[in-house]
């Protein structure tokens, strides 16, 4: 435990240049962007005359130097203020709180589903290096990768839900419904299968690719060869040696990829009106609010670095080695 | 040219090649195939595809020839990728170079700037950019390649550190060359490689995200995409489906012909090096 919390404490050290730089990166955007935040204040209003703009500007501390307005920028942020949304008429941290739950939701069902699914095809392929299976599997998954997340989601919606009339078009759960308790988790379970579908299946094609290349490399070692020879069963080394030292590596893509679905997020959202951080995301853009979009922007930015200090420590556990070099 | 030979005697490269091959001379006959406006209004609108001479895959909503858009949309995500693609590539590689050469602080700096930008998701860093300098055909290149140059940068550095060890690095110092000349003659050159060995997936993601950004409306609004072609399809999806699904399928064997063309090439250099 102890080399799971130095590896942690490193990880926290190293994240907080990063997070500065982000921090940079958003404040320049905001800057470059037309409009400031009185400007946007006073629209919201309908309109103010000259004299309150100046004061506004002063008191907000908008009509000093840039480094003064970064300043005041950053202490905005340790009060956990990201400023006001004009489109809402709100806090933009209290939007982003409301909607982050269903994006991660979405999110760890989408990872759950393409990284079973995944790496389970990707053993499959791995068994047997070079046969039939392994090549059509191979090049069945570029296909998946080849394909764009939102139009994966319509084709499933002319189907699923257009055709079939199976499953429910948009929305997170049924409105007004009155559901409660169980009822209500399958109302949204139901409105979840689609989206859930569209970003799990694209991303299911990397760990099939990671998994069988893994098995691929672990399959020409010589422990291999010595199982072979004790006359383990064939099942028995692909489980037991071959794909249990190929997940490794996979587990570590589960981390990097939490940006890259993060990023997805935001098109199947607003294919299927999920209320959550992506759909979001284009609301701030279709009405133009570059300080949500930036809260956004940060807030995922954030989100990317806890994942994947989850997925370390994740990782320190399931491998003695990893972090124990530092310990001497 | 036994690489290319080699290239062409694998599976995918053959299947790669025909369709990017296609794809390609499709992009660029675009205008003789279809001269005039693709945006242009040019028959009823909605008409169904495969009844018509004049409009084989029917008409759009406004009544646009939906293959017309198709060819000419071709040119743009094939445009977008490579200069894209290209663009995050040189970025990257010279950030890389600069890195390893340098060490110690620039190194470090450099490398939270590139961390950074790998920790903004980089769909949403493309989206920020486009949507707060305004959509046009250099921001979307510029803000997609902003999203991609980490990992050839990344790549980069980590061949260089191996490379500036070497012995005619030793030997291009002793001579009395700038280090700026050893860094960008002698190191980088040597250290491209490994990293356009990504270039497949770079060209495939950059095409993917133009395609996103504009089924969003984030793409320059004078110019046909494939993704535009969605969103405007998507309104009319319960009577007319195949107005989404017709560059949907273009989109698809696009990035499919980069990826197995990616891979053939790889195959074809990693038999070469083995023979």
């Amino acid at each position: 435990m102890n080399r799971a919390l130095r590896l942690v404490r490193r990880r926290l050290i190293t994240a907080i240049p990063v997070i500065g730089l982000v921090i940079i990166g958003a404040f320049l955007l905001l800057e470059a962007a037309p409009g400031d935040a009185v400007d946007a204040y006073i629209l919201s209003l309908g309109g103010a005359d000259a004299n309150m703009v100046a004061e506004l500007r002063a008191s907000w501390g908008l009509d000093q130097s840039p480094w003064a307005r970064l300043l005041a920028y950053l202490a905005a942020l340790a009060r956990g203020d990201l400023g006001w949304s004009v489109s809402f008429s709100r806090p933009i941290l209290d939007i982003i709180l409301e909607r982050l739950p269903n994006t991660l939701l979405l999110m760890s069902a989408s990872t759950a589903l393409s990284f079973m699914l995944g790496s389970a095809l990707g053993i499959f392929a791995g068994a047997r290096p070079g046969s039939l299976r392994d090549r059509l599997l191979s090049v069945g998954s570029l296909a998946l990768y080849a394909i764009p997340g939102f139009w994966l989601a319509l084709v499933l919606v002319i189907f699923f839900s257009i055709n079939l009339r199976w499953l429910p078009l948009s929305g997170i759960e049924t409105i007004a419904s009155g559901k409660h308790g169980f009822d209500r988790a399958l109302d949204i379970g139901r409105h979840l299968v689609l989206p859930v579908a569209s970003l799990g299946i694209i991303y299911l094609a990397l760990y099939l690719r990671m998994m069988r290349a893994g098995m691929a490399e672990v399959w020409r070692q010589d422990f291999i060869r010595a199982a072979q020879a004790k006359g383990l069963s064939r099942q028995r080394i692909v489980l037991r040696h071959v794909a249990r030292n190929a997940l490794l590596p996979v587990v570590t893509m589960l981390g990097l990829q939490s940006a890259a679905m993060l990023g997805g997020s935001v098109v199947i959202e607003s294919v299927f009106a999920v209320p959550g951080l992506g759909r979001l995301a284009s609301e701030a853009v279709a009405s133009r609010d570059t300080p949500l979009l930036l809260g956004i922007v940060l807030v995922s930015a954030l989100v990317v670095i806890a994942i994947n200090l989850m997925v370390d420590i994740a990782y320190a556990l399931l491998d003695p080695r990893v972090g124990a070099a530092e310990a001497s | 040219m036994p690489v290319l030979r080699r290239f062409l005697g694998t599976a995918e490269g053959i299947a790669g090649g025909a369709i990017l091959l296609a794809i390609a001379i499709t992009a660029v006959l675009a205008s003789v195939l279809f001269p005039g406006d693709p945006l242009a209004i040019v028959a009823e609108p909605m008409l169904q595809p495969f009844q018509h001479q004049d409009a084989i895959l029917g008409t759009d909503r406004l009544g646009r020839d939906v293959l017309a858009e198709l060819v000419h949309g071709a040119r743009t995500s094939l445009l977008v990728g490579l200069a894209a693609a290209f663009a995050a590539i040189a970025v990257g590689a010279t950030v890389g170079t600069i890195a390893g050469f340098a060490g110690g602080l620039v190194d470090e700096a450099l490398m939270r700037v590139t961390e950074a930008f790998q920790t903004v998701p980089g769909f949403l860093l493309a989206l920020a950019l486009v949507s707060v300098v305004g959509p046009s055909l250099p921001v979307v290149v510029t803000a997609i390649a902003a999203s991609a140059w980490t990992q050839p940068a990344r790549i980069a550095r980590a061949e260089v550190l191996s490379i500036r060890e070497r012995d005619y690095v030793a030997s291009a110092r002793a001579i009395g060359m700038h280090p700026a000349e050893i860094a960008f003659r002698e190191v980088l050159p040597n250290a491209l490689p490994p990293v356009l060995t990504l270039a497949s997936v770079i060209v495939a993601n950059a095409i993917l995200i133009e395609a996103a950004l504009s089924f969003l409306g984030l793409g320059d609004p004078n110019i046909v995409t494939w993704g535009g072609m969605i969103a405007e399809g998507r309104v009319v999806l319960r009577g007319a489906p195949y107005l989404s699904i017709f560059p949907g399928l273009a989109l698809v064997a696009t990035v499919l012909g980069v990826y197995l063309t990616g891979e053939g090439v790889v195959e074809a250099l990693a038999s070469g090096r083995s023979r």
